[in-house]
């Protein structure tokens, strides 16, 4: 059984100065797994680089084995939500059918069937009732939930999302997360990047620590200890100690 | 029968740039439009002194080249880190300028026109007529025009899918496997192309009025892709329509009235578009107070 994400020394540089560095890792099935570190570490730029949105200097990556291009159809993306113009005029069913859009080859057109499908969908995040409002009206952690259904839509089996909570209120932080939670429960591998260090112990299994370089990746319990994290946060990071279940004061 | 020439032809045109300047606005590149309507005018004096025939096909070729070097040339500076829109300007004045000094230069062998260039006159296009096997069947501008309106249909149609998600969320589209670089230069070569197919009736500075406005007046009025483009088409074909006898009873420029035309219905759906409405916002504001 091939690794659902296997990464090898992959380098990254948009101009001259790496943005990652030497990064190799290994992902297993069935895990959700946060990744953590400061702004400007590198976490959008990993996923785009993995997702080939971007060009690597160096190093491979493997999903479930094989080439990315092979594999597209087991894979899904939530991208940032200020990454699209939420005027576009179109509804959020329509959004959230755009997933369906990798298995649907160049020329058929979204039928019947999908179109069901993207309702269950956008039912699971609890937004049906909102499926034909135009997306420009939808509250920002509505239109975080239509991404989600989006997501979910794409029928993958290894999830990669960009700070899904963005902007997004409790009740809904906690659907989201209970819903990642029942996708890990089948088996699917759920890459998140997390900004909030108080949530990280209560919602994630593994932790994936970045700061241009790989930090570590590998169990919460093991990882998420105030030597890791200054490692990854460097001075930015203030906590009251308490060794071993930091309280994170500010950080960033 | 000149009447329902002339109407066709602005219909026509109006239709095949409303089409593509839907995909421009959204994509927030209603400029480019702009840029390749004068930056392809080198493309054509080359074009023509090469060919030596004022034939459009060749001239149409020559026109989508400089066409995608324009866009290529405002990503790349764009890349290297110029502003969006200082790119742009400097490309296509640039590639304009170019233009306007090779015509100047060989104005002997050029018989191009630059008045007719930029502001067309689409008032002669039915008597260009085309022949065929001594038949004549219908002006040349109708067949031109005519034809770059099918390609667009059938290109957008065709890959409707593919353009709408690259425009919304071209991270995504890519992350799927579309090629979205490629149908970003595919939509810009449809540009070229129907700005070229259309300048020798309606103008160059005009062309991007109809890319433009019906698509920015679509946009207000409804929340739907496919229906922007719909709308926008349908208000092409009506500004022409109405331009036509406007510019027939003031005896105005007739490609000139129709253009306005357009920009009088962007106004009025400014005004009074259901969702957008400036003044159904006042007035549904007003209302609110009123209930309190
Ligand atoms: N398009 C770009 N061109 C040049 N540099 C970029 C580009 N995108 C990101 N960078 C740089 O790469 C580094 C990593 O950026 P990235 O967006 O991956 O960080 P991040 O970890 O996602 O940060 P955040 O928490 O703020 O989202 C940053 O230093 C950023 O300045
Ligand atoms: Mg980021």
């Amino acid at each position: 059984m091939a690794f659902p994400l296997t990464v090898n020394n992959l380098t990254v540089a948009y101009q001259k100065k790496p943005v990652l560095e030497d990064i190799s890792f290994r992902v297993p099935e069935g895990k959700l797994i946060g990744i953590i570190g400061p702004n400007g570490a590198g976490k959008s730029t990993l996923i785009k680089a993995i997702l080939e949105l971007i060009p690597s200097i160096t190093g491979d990556v493997a999903i479930f084995g094989e080439s990315y291009k092979k594999t597209r159809k087991r894979v899904g993306y939530v991208p940032q939500r200020e990454s699209v113009d939420w005027d576009f005029p179109t509804d959020a069913l329509d959004v959230v059918m755009m997933g369906r859009y990798g298995h649907l080859g160049w020329f058929k057109r979204p039928d019947k069937k999908d179109k069901a499908h993207a309702m269950e969908c956008l039912d699971q995040v609890g937004m049906s009732q909102y499926a034909h409002r135009q997306i420009s009206q939808l509250s920002g952690g509505q239109q975080q939930r239509v991404f989600l259904a989006r997501a979910l839509a794409q029928d993958a089996e290894i999830y990669f999302m960009d700070e899904p909570f963005v902007g997004v209120d409790a009740a809904t932080e906690k659907a989201i997360i209970a819903l990642l939670m029942k996708l890990k429960s089948q088996g699917k591998t759920v890459l998140v990047v997390h900004h909030d260090l108080n949530t990280v112990k209560e919602y994630f299994d593994w932790i994936m620590l970045l700061n241009v370089k790989l930090i570590g990746i590998g169990p919460t319990e093991k990882l998420f200890t105030k030597d890791y994290l200054q490692k990854t946060y460097g001075g930015s990071l203030t906590m009251l100690d308490s060794n071993t279940s930091p309280i994170i004061v500010s950080p960033r | 029968m000149n009447h329902f020439w002339i109407i066709l032809i602005g219909a026509l045109v109006g239709s095949s740039c409303s089409i593509l300047g839907c995909f421009l606005v959204l994509r927030k590149m209603s400029m480019i439009g702009d840029a390749i309507s004068h930056s392809v005018l080198p493309g054509i004096v080359i074009a023509f002194l090469i060919s030596g025939s004022r034939e459009s096909l060749v001239m149409m070729f020559g026109a989508a080249a400089i066409g995608l070097v324009t866009v290529f040339l405002i990503q790349m500076f764009q890349n290297s880190g110029v502003q969006a829109d200082a790119s742009i300007g400097v490309v296509f004045t640039a590639l304009f300028a170019v233009g306007v000094v090779l015509i100047s230069l060989y104005t002997r062998q050029v018989d191009l026109d630059l008045d007719c260039v930029l502001y067309g006159e689409i008032a002669y296009a039915p008597w260009d007529m085309l022949h065929f096997g001594g038949t004549s069947i219908g002006p040349k501008a109708v067949w031109g025009v005519g034809a770059s309106f099918l390609l667009n249909i059938l290109v957008i149609s065709l890959f409707y899918k593919q353009f709408k998600i690259s425009t919304f969320d071209p991270a995504l589209a890519a992350s799927l496997g579309i090629p979205v670089v490629f149908f970003h230069y595919l939509l810009m070569s449809l540009v070229s192309i129907s700005t070229v197919a259309s300048f020798e009736s309606v103008g160059a500075i005009l062309v991007v009025g109809m890319i433009i406005v019906p698509a920015a007046t679509a946009y207000l009025l409804t929340d739907k892709l496919s229906r922007m483009i719909m709308i926008s088409i349908i208000l092409s074909i009506v500004s022409s329509l109405l331009g036509y006898y406007v510019a027939y009873l003031l005896d105005a420029s007739i490609s000139g009235t129709m253009v306005a035309v357009t920009g009088v219905l962007f106004l009025v759906a400014l005004f009074f578009s259901p969702k957008h409405g400036v003044l159904i916002k006042k007035w549904s504001r007003r209302k609110l107070l009123q209930q309190n």
